[in-house]
């Protein structure tokens, strides 16, 4: 059932509803932030138009620094920026950054605490036709296990947008995680997004589904399904990777007492273990993990790739029967 | 330094690099573990910068008007360490608590840590970075009167973030941003130019538009007027290309490579001391 105070689209599950990548937000986001506030610069290691950067570039082209292909520049950079008051954005792909340029985030930006925000684009196997190398499906683990960063996976360019916007209001490092493809808007500007706060999308009593970004639309696709066939099944916006929203999730698992996470990256310090860890100390349940299960992707379209990893609305409909048949 | 600050003459700061050598000879076998050759060699540079060039205010490590120190090569932080002790940032007993349990003093500095470092550093390369970073705000959106200068070693000129960072100060012309490279040609494995030859730096520095200017990094005068010529070159970063003696002042460190990443034993550290309060009688005289 859904949240009516979740405020999501009207079109949820018809076939016309706006498709929008989350990049496209995070541009959007980027020129809210710099109208706000005058110490936001945005640094882009070439990929000025496809991270969206080209937004803010346009906006506010003084405040906008083209690096070249140099990502380990680029986060070294920022933090000499956020060193004298700035608010520096760095947008790239994710396999670059934080890929790339992980020991330069680790030292001079998570050390050394400083007010950097790093936009990681084109995340997750939706990259699709380009392959392996350009799908990051490790940054939420490389940037999780990092002291002082924050970690944001927002589910569609709405929530995008915010959660820019959000971030440039943190102070201190924060990750940013967005995807390639056009998705499902799922969120209205009238839902609400907290940073550190998981919102429930859908209600249900049997299990739970913890997911974030886009992919999350695959989820309430399976609990709607599930719902026809009697399932109730209540689905957790978990934006918020780090710091993870302990009273939620555990509120949820304690509700249904079965737990499925859902999200387009390796479950193995992605979202998946994340929960897991929360979960093992706070109220154990039964769990299963769709997501990414050690391996790297491949060229292909979008669908297919998720068809091939598992990630659709049928793989969480089984997880989901699965995790609910293990409750003792 | 502030305009109300004492000006020193140049054989006082060579007195003070002396005082300096000593204080990081006590730290490094208090410590019992830490780099000795290279923060020796940089005691005339940080003299010079703590005493003489730059602006800076110890009772406000956060001055917005400060000029910007940046230790891009963090191993060296005994020399700095020292050299803020003695310009009264801390304590000088603090000194003795370097690499322990507990101290601001970390075996590799932490801006969080103690005021007045700038950053975080240790792992080679990023230093340039984040000066240039800095920088990029003074000129270009800050408009501000302050420098930034970044203390490199040779050994990370191999570092390819360096030459990123070399590239993006000399396409954005930024002239308030001075390199100063301890070129003292040893690294851990050995000298620079067998692990990977570096030269010629000079022509490599002025390929990514960059004016070079060459000292002697012991001589104070050539110091202090090299970070006074750069002020005056406009529309380039300038590098200061110092050469330098590893273990400088200590004969049986100068120009061994054995002596980058280990400190002296009680014993030697007594010779060491010994040595450096000589060489300090004869400044004196």
């Amino acid at each position: 059932m859904l949240n009516p105070k979740a405020h999501l689209s009207n079109k949820l599950f018809s076939s016309d509803i706006e498709k929008t990548p989350t990049r496209n937000g995070y541009g959007e986001g980027l020129v809210e932030a710099g109208k706000k506030d005058s110490n936001v610069v945005v640094l882009c290691a070439d990929l000025t138009e496809s991270t969206r950067s080209e937004y803010f570039q346009k906006a506010f082209p003084d405040r906008f620094i083209e690096v070249g292909v140099a990502e380990q520049n680029m986060a070294s950079l920022a933090a000499g920026m956020a060193l004298t008051g700035k608010i520096p954005f760095i947008s790239s792909y994710a396999v670059f950054s934080p890929g790339r340029n992980n020991e330069q985030i680790r030292t001079t930006i998570a050390i050394n605490d400083v007010n950097v925000k790093i936009g990681g684009a084109h995340a997750g196997l939706s990259v699709g036709p380009d392959g392996a190398t350009h799908q990051a499906l490790e940054d939420i683990a490389l940037m999780r296990v990092l002291p002082n960063m924050r970690v944001i996976v927002p589910c569609d360019a709405l929530e995008a947008k915010k959660a820019t916007m959000a971030a440039a209001e943190i102070q201190g490092p924060v990750y940013l995680r967005f995807a390639r493809e056009a998705t499902p808007v799922i969120t209205t500007e009238a839902s609400p997004f907290t940073f550190g706060k998981a919102e429930v999308f859908m209600e249900g009593k049997d299990a739970t589904i913890v997911a974030a970004g886009p992919v999350l639309y695959e989820a309430l696709v399976a609990a709607r399904m599930l719902e026809k066939e009697g399932i109730s099944v209540e689905v957790l916006n978990c934006h918020t990777i780090k710091p993870l929203d302990a009273e939620t999730i555990a509120g949820s698992a304690k509700k249904t007492g079965a737990v499925v996470t859902v999200e387009e990256h390796q479950v193995a310090g992605g979202l998946g273990g994340a929960v897991a860890e929360l979960l093992s100390q706070l109220h154990p349940a039964p769990m299963e993990f769709i997501g990414v299960h050690d391996r790297f992707g491949e060229s292909g379209t979008p669908a297919e790739l998720w068809e091939a990893f598992g990630l659709q609305h049928l793989h969480i409909m089984e997880a989901a029967k699965k995790a609910i048949q293990r409750k003792t | 330094m502030t305009t109300t600050m004492k000006q020193y003459s140049f054989q006082e700061l060579e007195k003070m690099a002396n005082t300096i050598r000593q204080d990081i000879i006590e730290m490094l076998v208090a410590a019992g573990s830490g780099h000795s050759a290279g923060p020796l060699g940089m005691a005339d540079i940080f003299t010079a910068l703590y005493f003489s060039v730059l602006k800076h205010d110890p009772k406000n490590p956060a001055w917005e008007e400060r000029d910007r120190l940046i230790l891009s090569n963090g191993h060296i932080c005994p020399v700095r360490y020292a050299a803020m002790a003695e310009a009264a940032y801390f304590p000088k007993e603090e000194l003795q608590t370097l690499r322990k349990f507990g101290s601001r003093l970390q075996g590799h500095p932490e801006r969080k840590r103690l005021g007045g470092m700038e950053t975080t550093s240790g792992p080679l390369g990023s230093g340039l970075s984040q000066a240039s970073g800095m920088a990029y705000v003074g000129k270009h959106i800050d408009k501000a009167d302050w420098r930034v200068y970044c203390l490199m070693s040779d050994g990370e000129q191999e570092c390819g973030q360096t030459w990123e960072a070399a590239m993006f100060a000399g396409k954005n012309r930024l002239d308030n941003l001075v390199g100063i490279l301890d070129r003292n040609n040893i690294q851990i494995d050995g000298f620079t130019e067998d692990i990977m030859p570096l030269e010629p730096l000079r022509e490599k520095y002025e390929a990514f538009n960059w004016h070079v200017i060459e000292i002697d990094g012991h001589n104070m005068e050539e110091i202090v007027d090299a970070c006074n010529e750069a002020k005056n070159i406009h529309q380039k970063p300038t590098l200061i290309l110092s050469h330098t003696t590893p273990g400088k002042g200590v004969s049986f460190m100068e120009n061994k490579f054995e002596w980058h990443g280990k400190p002296p034993k009680p014993k030697e550290a007594e010779l060491a001391l010994r040595e450096l309060r000589g060489s300090s009688m004869k400044i004196e005289n």
